[in-house]
């Protein structure tokens, strides 16, 4: 196999296109539209009957909010109780306050080991610190062993799912790489084949690895106990087979309690895939020692890399409850349209696009466009399984960005249309008069441009809001005036 | 120079300034308002195990206990496996004559590659639960490590009536002192290995083992 590189993202060094620049790129590709709409209609109506045969989906919804919640506001006390378990458990434990030190942290590991292979678990955590590059940098190269991360490593891409990364991808265009890149001869694009081939090469490559890579779902503060969630068996394999296992993850994955493995077990596997439970998940604690069962030596690295940037901000930390279903993505009808590599993040969807900008912090073109790639519908708040006001969190966000423009930004940026129409406007709202006044003038001026009960393009600087969207023209008669006619 | 653990705890502070000095984490109000015991009847709660297992694509067996040691016989004969792995301290009588077998011990540890080998893996387990047709595994007498059952690509697990519990919640609180005590691994096996990776199409048998079939006794 030979190794690619993947394109830049937003935790990559250098810009990202805007999203409004790469969605625009997405929507041409009508295979991608294609492949994606079956696939997201799929899962949202599994969704739905595996969530209404739990009568109690309401209350395990808050508990789960509650919990992640009380989590986050004690989070100090909770990561050194769970270095002490961990560590009483056989495990060390590592801090990385970055991207680049959690990678060290590993590479060194791996390397201590004579490690020139490694496998890992699909772990979003470790694409977020570009991993497998840095390991490849060195010398060690990475096999991803969940078959869609396969695919997607195999043909040089970035994931555009959190669950599925390779959503984007057909039976046949996955033959064709497949066929070019696994050294095999005959191939049919039935996925059971497909998927044959890819057990037959990987397994080689479990057998003989000595340094197992994971991410977590949980670990738990009291116990020490680290969980993966799974479908296919990989993350049993690379947890259990090879004699060393490193573990990486968000110092926000933490939850007090073993029992409160009843909660989340619960709300992922319906939330994530739509069936009552995953086929695998590994729960472990520490190392085994004598009983051999598993590696003989495990590293849990615990990542900071923006997190507390996010839990510093009261409406922000909401969404570092996040436990990755993906839900969001399935639901949102801009995610159908543009699928993921338009958010240029390795978090993509209406998660993503609150969570990149806040992990990168506001200031970087790309990632600040994010929070405004929502119509602000609200689906992804209703699916949520722990109840993250995505919305909120959106607009808090945007926000941010204007209020950065305006401390921050040249003079251009200060003149910037969008910026000085937010000045007047908050202006215009917070004086009554004013907005009476604004709303009578508003009235006027739109006649030459509302078209049967639409405006589908207003002129000058507006231009850019009706570039993406139509608008409702303003009533003859606002509610205001109706009040005061009626009730005055 | 502050240590990387120093750098984060003092952020983690920072960032939660707004946490009032007094507050414990059991001020943060958690409503466990949801499930936590089902209230059906023991053989509602059986068939419903059963029925949850098959759906996942497993194949699922009822059978009386005097008559186990033979169903067991004939199933494996049925499958023509010829190399059977066995952990420790299973039911000497569940093990079935004319096939080879192969017995992992705390001693002479079956390898990665015999494992991998091997035709199928013959356990107990130490719950299932009837709410999401899973089987768990924690490494106890009967299961043994967690390598046995995932190389085999084929897995035949015994669950007793009285092992299945009703709902998820009284899973884990069953599991908590093998957890907290001998920290032991546990798994959770809700049906065979599975992807659905392309095109969202579910297919059988990725990595672990590729068929699962389940005895119920009792």
């Amino acid at each position: 196999m030979t190794p690619k590189t993947k394109p830049p993202d937003a935790f990559s060094p250098g810009q990202t296109p805007t999203f409004e620049v790469s969605a625009r790129e997405s929507l041409r590709d009508a295979q991608l539209r294609r492949n994606l709409g079956k696939a997201t209609q799929t899962i949202r109506r599994k969704r739905t009957v595996a969530v209404e045969e739990m009568p109690d989906w309401e209350e395990l919804r808050e508990a789960g909010r509650a919990l992640k919640e009380r989590t986050l506001r004690h989070l100090d006390k909770y990561l050194l109780q769970l270095e002490e378990s961990v560590t009483r458990a056989g495990g060390v434990v590592h801090w990385a306050r970055d991207a680049d030190e959690a990678n060290r942290i590993i590479a060194g590991i791996a390397r201590e080991k004579g490690a020139e292979e490694v496998v890992k678990v699909k772990s979003i955590a470790t694409d977020e610190t570009k991993l497998n590059e840095h390991l490849e940098a060195q010398g060690i190269h990475a096999f991803e062993t969940d078959l869609a991360e396969l695919i997607i490593q195999l043909a040089g891409e970035n994931s555009s799912h959190i669950l599925v990364p390779a959503i984007h991808k057909n039976r046949a265009e996955i033959r064709e790489l497949f066929l070019r890149e696994l050294d095999v001869e005959e191939l049919s694009d039935e996925p059971k084949d497909l998927t044959n081939a890819a057990r037959l090469y990987l397994r080689k490559k479990f057998l003989g690895a000595k340094v197992g890579i994971s991410g977590a779902n949980f670990a738990v503060a009291e116990t020490g106990t680290v969980s993966v969630v799974e479908s296919e068996g990989n993350g049993r394999m690379c947890t259990t087979l090879p004699p060393v296992l490193v573990t990486l993850m968000g110092i926000e994955k933490i939850i007090p309690a073993w029992r409160d493995f009843e909660i989340f077990m619960q709300l992922l596997p319906r939330s994530s895939t739509a069936e009552r439970m995953n086929p695998y998940t590994s729960f472990w604690t520490g190392v085994s020692g004598e009983a051999g069962d598993g590696p003989q030596e495990f590293h849990l690295v615990l990542l900071d890399n923006g997190r507390t940037d996010v839990l510093a901000d009261e409406i922000g930390r909401q969404t570092l409850n996040c436990i990755r279903c993906s839900a969001c993505l399935n639901v949102c009808p801009v995610y159908e349209r543009t699928g993921g590599h338009a958010y240029n993040s390795v978090y993509p969807g209406p998660i993503g696009a609150i969570l990149t900008p806040q992990l990168v912090g506001i200031g970087k073109p790309g990632s600040d466009s994010l929070p405004y790639a929502s119509s602000l519908c609200g689906a992804c708040y209703q699916v949520c399984p722990v109840k993250i006001n995505i919305p909120e969190v959106l607009v808090h966000l945007r926000g941010k960005v204007v209020r950065h423009k305006q401390d921050k930004g040249t003079l251009r940026q200060k003149l910037d249309p969008e910026n000085a129409a937010m000045q007047a406007m908050a202006r215009t709202f917070s004086d009554p008069k004013l907005y009476e006044r604004a709303q009578r003038l508003a009235r006027v001026g739109q006649l030459p441009f509302a078209r049967g009960g639409r405006i589908t393009s207003l002129p000058g600087r507006l231009a850019g809001w009706t570039a993406v969207r139509d608008l409702k023209p303003i009533p003859e008669q606002s509610f205001r005036e109706w009040w005061k006619e009626e009730r005055g | 120079m502050a240590t990387a653990k120093e750098t984060i705890l003092w952020r983690v502070r920072r960032a939660t300034r707004d946490v009032p000095e007094g507050e414990r984490p059991e001020d943060v109000r958690v409503e466990r308002g949801y499930r936590k015991e089902g209230d059906g009847a023991r053989d509602d709660i059986v068939a419903r195990f059963a029925e949850h297992v098959a759906e996942y694509e497993a194949t699922v067996h009822r059978v009386a206990e005097d008559g186990l040691p033979a169903r067991i016989a004939q199933i494996l004969q049925k499958r023509g496996l010829e190399i059977l792995v066995v952990p420790p301290l299973l039911p000497e009588a569940w093990i079935p004559e004319g096939v080879e077998v192969l017995r992992d011990a705390a001693g002479p540890r079956l390898t990665n590659e015999e494992l991998d080998e091997a035709g199928g893996v013959l356990t107990g387990c130490a719950l299932g639960i009837a709410q999401t047709g899973t089987i768990v595994l924690d490494a106890g007498p009967g299961q043994g490590r967690r390598a046995l059952t995932l190389l085999p690509d084929y897995h035949l697990c015994v669950v007793r009536e009285e092992q299945v519990v009703d709902l998820v919640p009284e899973a884990f609180a069953k599991l908590e002192e093998t957890v907290r005590g001998e920290g032991r691994a546990v798994t959770f096996i809700s049906g065979p290995s599975a992807t659905s990776d392309i095109e969202l199409n579910r297919v059988e048998g990725v990595h672990g083992p590729r068929a699962l079939e389940v005895l119920i006794v009792g």
